[in-house]
């Protein structure tokens, strides 16, 4: 086990290297005029290009650039946005509310997709699955752009049962919807692989032996079915963070939370290089160690991948 | 027992999860808030050091934190606030600008002369980069501030300015300075009321003309309100009232200025009841507007200016009928109705109307929709069978290009599409250089309400925004005239010939003018917006 997580963690540092610089480099490729796009439909003088290029090195040479920015990095420095605020700064106050915002929508897409998963694949074929079998069509089906909006506008407005945006430091309440919103993207597919994978494994020769040996009903499914249909499941919630993240971008914007999407969003909009890296790098440690805990969590799930 | 650790792992993570969500309280807001306060809605401002703002968000925070030495009446002529008296020499090129007595800085530091030279150099002095620099350059010594990179293009540094401050500034006494411009310009008083021109307190300062690094999170100003805290990015601003200010106060205690990153956010925190007033409803809300805020829903004029611009260095457009044509093949009216729901007026001048002086239909019937005329007139000067309209995609332009490309298609039965460039830089860059890009889409909002503001930078042969290469002597002589007259009639006079001369030529088809469409909560009232699409601070009440 120690060995196997020594090579990952190995893995991991050529990973977030690799990572980085294409996203550096792409990101290099795309920005061409920060300040214009600061300073809107006015053009700006040669000075103050001059007094900018010297501030951020924009008029360095890409290796140039990515010297000063790993360099940055490896000192704790990530630089400053073309607003002059400090990268680091931005970090640590956008981290903390999508954290809480994304740990909440896994949980409430967790619960609800393992929990009426599990029902319809017990149930397969009754009213139950072939309702959430549609509904999850839906969800599916509807892209998040449009989604966001129309839950702000329904439970938000209309009905008023939630505040209609959050806010940095918004609570459980506020972060409710928003949090429902982000999970529903996930919550179909999490929901669909654990019922396939409940029903395929009811029909198992092990369940089989463990009715056959007169086990309860509830143990057979808690702890024979259950433990091994989740494997797959629990890959697809770390794999999920990712999809997460990205309807995040919509979703932190829709109700405007000030956090990592909402940034993201906005070095985009913005052409902030260097801010739209800074958040990448991080996003690129959350994955590795998601991945990392998923990897765990499978050991645990299956001892055979533990001795391996 | 491994059998139990992944029932562990999810309950602990649950847990955890559960706690992050709930650990922060969220009757926090409330608690802070001033009594009889109101919110705003803005967007997060690039910046709150006043020579380095220049978008509207950033602009609306100072108005609160910053006193003005003039402000505008609603027909858009300065009156003195901070200024006692702001007077000039014969040949409007010498300006003496007395302070009134007694105010003060909210840190308790008296206002005097020195802190709007010290302001003032800050701001003007290349070095330090700040975007509103363009400003001063009216005043005398400008060009000593800045610098240019030798080779044009790094490696090596730009050396640095000659000066430090600015020749045309002199202190006389305390509470009285002057301001020596280059060039005689009548309308100096006006420009005065800009951001650029706020004092700055000595405690903004670490050094002599080094900014101090926190001043930027919480400035200090001179103005009726004073920031609560410091600047929580991308959440808020909170300003109260300072106590006993001596200038004009304003009937609300406090200002939480909310920062949104959506303006359909702001536009549901406003039906909502969680936001007080929102500066500028979405156009995919529009449609709805009325019927949700009835009578809470406002229109002014505001001084944006949408045009597009021939590209007069080439042959093909070099007849003007051809570009009256075109200007006449445009339905504005439809336009505006249609794609943008009437948030914006249909333009017929190449001055905003709203400004003092200016005439709302100086083109005339050359921006009268009249396909069938058009198209005679078309033909007879041969015009060009495909036209290209190029624009940035990046700025939302493309359903009203395509609409009015397709109105020029129907009236004229020539061919025309639109272009589109990546950004603003692309198309700018490509005009300078002399390419055939078509049309140029542009856009335009004044610095401070004059109609130079309009005819210099747009028009004139060597105007920072004429990218379409525009040049006539006898236009610019008329603009300088006019901003070296003694009178502001005599000014206003002048600019008007100007403006006709830009009708003969028609060197831009003017397509429509900008309005401010806001909205407000039933909490307030009074609610006033102004050209630069500012929130007046000073007339917004709590409703009774």
């Amino acid at each position: 086990m120690f060995r196997f997580i020594v090579r990952r963690l190995l893995q991991m540092v050529v990973t977030f290297f690799g990572a980085t610089f294409v996203v550096y480099a792409l990101m290099f490729a795309y920005v061409d005029d920060p300040y214009q796009a600061l300073a809107g439909d006015r053009p700006l003088t040669d000075t103050q290009r001059a007094a900018l290029d010297a501030r951020f090195h924009l008029d360095d040479g890409f290796f140039q650039q990515y010297w000063h920015y790993v360099t940055g990095l490896l000192t704790g420095d990530l630089g400053e946005t073309t607003t002059g605020r400090s990268i680091g700064d931005l970090l640590a106050e956008a981290w903390p509310v999508t954290i809480r915002l994304a740990l909440l929508a896994i949980v409430i897409a967790a619960i609800i997709a393992v929990g009426a998963g599990v029902l319809s694949g017990i149930r397969r074929g009754g009213v139950f699955d072939t309702v959430t079998l549609v509904l999850t069509l839906l969800v599916l089906a509807m892209p998040i752009v449009v989604l966001a909006p129309l839950a702000q506008l329904v439970f938000g407005i209309q009905l008023g049962w939630f505040p209609p945006t959050a806010g940095r430091d918004a609570g459980l309440y506020e972060l409710l919807l928003p949090a429902v919103v982000l999970g529903s993207l996930v919550i179909a597919t999490e929901l669909r692989v654990t019922r396939t994978s409940v029903a395929e494994n009811l029909r198992a020769d092990y369940v089989r032996t463990a009715r056959a040996k007169g086990l309860a009903p509830k143990r057979v499914i808690g702890v024979h079915v259950l433990r091994n249909s989740l494997i797959p499941v629990v890959t697809l919630i770390g794999v999920d963070i990712g999809v997460l993240m990205s309807g995040a971008i919509v979703t932190e914007g829709v109700f405007n939370i000030p956090g990592v999407g909402f940034n993201l969003f906005r070095g985009i909009r913005a052409e902030d290089g260097p801010l739209v890296v800074g958040f990448v790098s991080v996003l690129v440690i959350v994955f590795l160690v998601i991945n990392l805990v998923v990897d765990l969590l499978y050991a645990a799930l299956d001892p055979r991948i533990r001795y391996e | 027992m491994p059998g139990k650790s992944p029932w562990k792992v999810a309950a602990a993570s649950a847990v955890i999860a559960l706690l992050a969500a709930g650990c922060s309280g969220t009757d926090s807001d409330d608690t802070e808030v001033v009594p009889n306060s109101i919110s705003i809605g803005i967007a997060e401002p690039s910046s709150l050091i006043p020579s380095n703002s220049i978008e509207s968000s950033g602009s609306q925070v100072l108005a609160s934190l910053f006193y003005p030495l003039v402000r505008f009446d609603p027909t858009n002529k300065p009156y003195l606030v901070a200024a006692q008296s702001i007077t000039h020499d014969k040949t409007n090129r010498v300006w003496t600008v007395r302070l009134k007595p007694g105010f003060t800085f909210s840190n308790g530091e008296p206002v005097v002369a020195d802190n709007y030279l010290d302001a003032w150099n800050y701001g003007a002095y290349g070095p330090n980069g700040q975007l509103a620099s363009y400003f001063f350059s009216r005043i005398d010594g400008f060009a000593d501030l800045q610098s240019k990179d030798p080779d044009d293009d790094g490696p090596e540094k730009a050396p640095e300015p000659r000066a430090k401050k600015l020749r045309g500034l002199k202190k006389i006494n305390n509470l009285t300075f002057t301001v020596t411009l280059s060039e005689a310009f009548a309308g100096w008083q006006s420009v005065m009321g800009y951001d650029a021109f706020y004092p700055l307190p000595k405690a903004a300062f670490s050094g002599d003309g080094v900014l101090n690094k926190e001043f930027a999170e919480a400035p200090i100003g001179n103005g009726p309100f004073k920031m609560k805290g410091t600047w929580q990015h991308d959440e808020k601003i909170t300003v109260e009232k300072v106590a006993d200010f001596k200038g004009t106060i304003p009937k609300v205690n406090g200002i939480t200025w909310k920062i949104y990153q959506e303006l359909s956010a702001q536009y549901a925190d406003l039906n909502a009841g969680n936001l007080d007033i929102e500066t500028k409803i979405p156009i995919e809300n529009l449609a709805s507007a009325s019927g949700d805020l009835g009578d809470r829903l406002g229109r002014t004029d505001s001084s944006a200016f949408s045009f597009v611009g021939f590209p007069m260095y080439l042959d093909k457009y070099k007849d003007p009928n051809i570009r009256r044509a075109l200007s006449m093949a445009i339905n504005r009216d439809e336009m505006t109705d249609q794609v943008f729901l009437g948030s914006e007026k249909p333009a017929t001048s190449f001055v905003s109307p709203a400004i003092e002086g200016a005439r709302s239909n100086s083109c005339g019937q050359w921006c009268e929709y009249n396909p069938t005329r058009a198209k005679q007139l078309y033909t007879a000067a041969n015009g060009p069978k495909d036209i290209k309209i190029a624009y940035n995609v990046d700025g939302g332009h493309k359903a009203w290009i395509d609409a009015m490309c397709n109105q020029i298609k129907v009236s004229l039965a020539i061919n025309c599409t639109g272009s589109g460039l990546p950004k603003l830089g692309d198309v700018v860059s490509r005009a300078r250089a002399g390419e055939d890009i078509g049309l140029i889409r542009l856009g335009w909002t004044m610095d401070y309400p004059l109609m130079e503001s309009y005819l210099g930078p747009l028009y004139t042969s060597d105007g920072s925004s004429n990218y379409y290469g525009y040049k006539n002597s006898t236009f610019d002589s008329l603009v300088r005239q006019g901003s070296a007259a003694t009178s502001t009639k005599q000014a206003e006079q002048l600019w008007n010939e100007a403006e006709n001369q830009l009708v003969r030529d028609m060197p831009v088809i003017p397509l429509r003018f900008g309005q401010n469409v806001f909205g407000w909560s039933e909490r307030v009232t009074d609610v006033t917006m102004d050209l630069f699409q500012k929130v007046d601070i000073y007339t917004v009440d709590i409703a009774s």
